[in-house]
């Protein structure tokens, strides 16, 4: 079983929500749908699910067009962000309810919904209803009804949004394992890059009804195809700095005037060599790439210590460079005072460059 | 110092008091009407009014046979006719409006048209002149639709009269509803008509409740299209009731009060059948899910 979305569009009167776009999710993948509010996310997954239809362009699962086919035609599992239980029947029963269509025996929906309570540990809870249950247990049991069927695929709108930090971890891992053991293409949506990262297969990054990028999360991470993807994924924020090129040598060490005014001399792509002098640029780098010195260094920059947080084993700090806000995290043993005059290093071939058009170089 | 902070869900003596004397005054005019109608004539019309009487039946008696003054045999009123009307016109039509009226506000809250909201201030709109208003175009048309006088007429007046409220009202109900529970529901495979009576309905029955107990208040008392729209055979309690006023011996206060008190039983009923359904339905939505 396979998803594949072609040119897919929808459109609420004049404005598109989801905007041609192409994707396929393979046999047991999980991919992730990433993007802040309003990207159209969501949308593109009730189009797979059935509950919007498409304004242009396919959905086809298992390589078969389902357009304009109901959702219970598709045969797809959704949890929902708010977990939709059936208020006023119990656990149990809002386990079996999926399982109403497929005129299953009595003794086989009691042994399904015994099969997914274990997997879940709702033994304990079967007998009460929605409204008496905690926000883990509500999510748990969201999970327990998707999965109770044989869907095709399963789709996740927000799975975790409504948990608190430390449940979050804990259903993170629990819905990872429970996913790796269905083999069936997955979609979860999110806007927590965290959950995204932890949880997908792959990542598609989404902004304005638009897929930016593609790819394993490691590649998102360390790889990112534009100036959108390399600021939306990673905490702290990568620093963006707007710079330009003064001269690059076949290698890749190029010289940068940074706005401002300050110098910088770093290793990036060898495909800086292709800009011509004075090309605007943006310099992109992580806030772990960056290393305070105090001594004058020629890659990097001369920066004031601006603010401090202490976040537990590293510690971020803001270095203002008398034009750009500078996050740089280090140990938490170095120390470091505010207002103290420093220089930032850039390590080498740590720095992305993009060009006017906000796309990375990369050879 | 500072002022004592009162323990939150608890109300003091003074206000329990209060509240008392308040409703006291409100109940009073009830209170009075079915005292009267345990009075007789004399009693009734008492000089000063008579708190302390003894009670009798004479009026409950009268309102359902009438004793000839020449004959001397009794012969029954039309009255059990008019309180059948009554309910008959009042819960059927109140029962039509909250059934149209949901259909209609699922249809207003779950697949908007252009304008949705225009169309849902124009249904408003039928409610904000006095009916008085439209009552001679009304007359004429019940005239000539041959619809004055018959159960079918005053039945379908009501029922139209029902529908802007219903439909605003249950459509708020819609409104708080999570949809979500409904796309759970077509993902479960199931129907449209299984996710409107499976799971949108269970979940506002208060609120259903709430709307009928409402519509029917408001039917149940309505005076002016009963007066010129119903027949001697299809005539309403108010109706009959006005009707015996003036006479010979002048305003029977006994009678009056005997018909109202019996008058006030199906509906009070009906609300206190109904009370913790009212509750819930009126407090719908006031509290997040």
């Amino acid at each position: 079983m396979t998803i594949e979305l072609r040119k897919l569009t929808k459109r609420y009167g004049t404005l598109t929500a989801v905007d041609a776009i192409d994707l396929d999710v393979d046999d047991g993948e999980v991919l992730c749908l990433l993007g802040p509010s309003g990207c159209g996310k969501t949308t593109t997954l009730r189009m797979i699910a059935g509950l919007e239809f498409a304004s242009e362009g396919d959905v086809l699962l298992g390589g078969k067009r389902v357009n304009g086919l109901a959702p219970r035609v598709r045969n797809v599992a959704m949890s929902f962000q708010f977990y939709a239980l059936y208020p006023s029947i119990t656990v149990a029963e809002n386990l079996a309810y999926p399982l109403h269509a497929d005129k299953l025996s009595k003794t086989e929906i009691a042994e399904r919904v015994a099969r997914v309570s274990k997997t879940l540990q709702l033994d304990g809870i079967l007998n009460r209803t929605p409204s008496q249950l905690a926000e883990g247990e509500k999510q748990r049991v969201a999970v327990g009804r998707s999965i109770i069927r044989d869907p095709n695929c399963f789709l996740f709108d927000e799975p975790l949004s409504r948990l608190d930090v430390q449940l979050r971890e804990e259903m993170r891992g629990e819905i990872k394992s429970v996913l790796q053991d269905l083999s069936r293409p997955t979609v979860i949506v999110t806007h927590d890059q965290l959950e995204a990262l932890t949880m997908a297969d792959r990542i598609a990054v989404m902004r304005d009804g638009r897929i930016e990028q593609v790819d394993t999360p490691h590649n998102i991470f360390q790889h990112p195809t534009n100036l959108f993807v390399a600021g939306f994924i990673g905490t702290p924020q990568m620093n963006l700095v707007p710079a330009t090129l003064t001269s690059a040598q076949e290698d890749g060490v190029a010289e940068f005037s940074v706005e401002g005014g300050q110098n910088l001399k770093i290793q990036v792509d060898r495909r800086i060599c292709e800009l011509s002098a004075g090309a605007r640029v943006t310099l992109g780098i992580r806030p772990r790439n960056l290393e305070i010195s105090h001594e004058a260094v020629e890659d990097g920059l001369s920066t004031k210590i601006d603010m401090v947080e202490p976040m537990g084993a590293e510690t971020l700090a803001h270095l203002y460079d008398g034009k750009h806000d500078l996050r740089v995290v280090t140990d938490w043993r170095v120390p470091l005072t505010e207002g103290e005059q420093v220089h930032t290093r850039f390590l080498p071939g740590t720095t992305l460059v993009f060009t006017e058009d906000e796309q990375v170089l990369r050879s | 110092m500072a002022r004592k902070y009162r323990e939150v869900g608890k109300a003091g003596w003074g206000y329990t008091a209060l509240t008392t004397v308040v409703g006291f005054i409100y109940f009073f005019p009830v209170f009075w009407i079915i005292l009267t109608a345990f009075k007789t004539r004399t009693d009734a019309l008492a000089v000063p009014p008579k708190l302390f009487f003894t009670p009798t039946l004479d009026n409950f008696y009268s309102v359902f046979f009438r004793t000839s003054i020449t004959t001397g045999n009794s012969q029954a009123t039309d009255m059990g006719l008019y309180f059948f009307n009554s309910i008959f016109i009042a819960f059927t039509a109140v029962g039509f409006a909250v059934i149209v009226g949901t259909l209609a506000a699922y249809a207003f809250s779950r697949y908007p048209l252009r304008g949705n909201d225009t169309y849902l201030f124009i249904i408003l709109t039928t409610r904000m002149m006095p009916p008085i208003v439209v009552i001679i175009p009304i007359f004429l048309m019940f005239r000539i639709s041959g619809l004055a006088g018959s159960y079918w007429g005053i039945m379908l007046l009501y029922t139209a009269f029902n529908i802007p409220f219903s439909v605003w009202l249950v459509k708020s109900f819609f409104d708080e509803l999570n949809p979500e529970i409904e796309d759970a529901a077509r993902m479960d495979g199931s129907t449209e008509r299984r996710v409107f009576f499976g799971f949108c309905i269970p979940q506002i029955l208060a609120g259903l409740a709430a709307t009928f107990v409402f519509g029917l208040i408001l039917t149940w008392n309505e005076f002016l299209f009963a007066l010129l729209l119903t027949g001697v055979d299809t005539r309403t309690v108010p109706v009959a009731m006005a009707r015996t006023l003036g006479g010979e011996v002048g305003v029977d206060y006994g009678l009056l009060a005997a018909i109202v008190t019996l008058f006030l039983i199906p509906i009070f009923f009906v609300t206190f059948l109904l009370q913790n359904q009212l509750l819930r339905g009126v407090t719908f939505g006031t509290v997040k899910k």
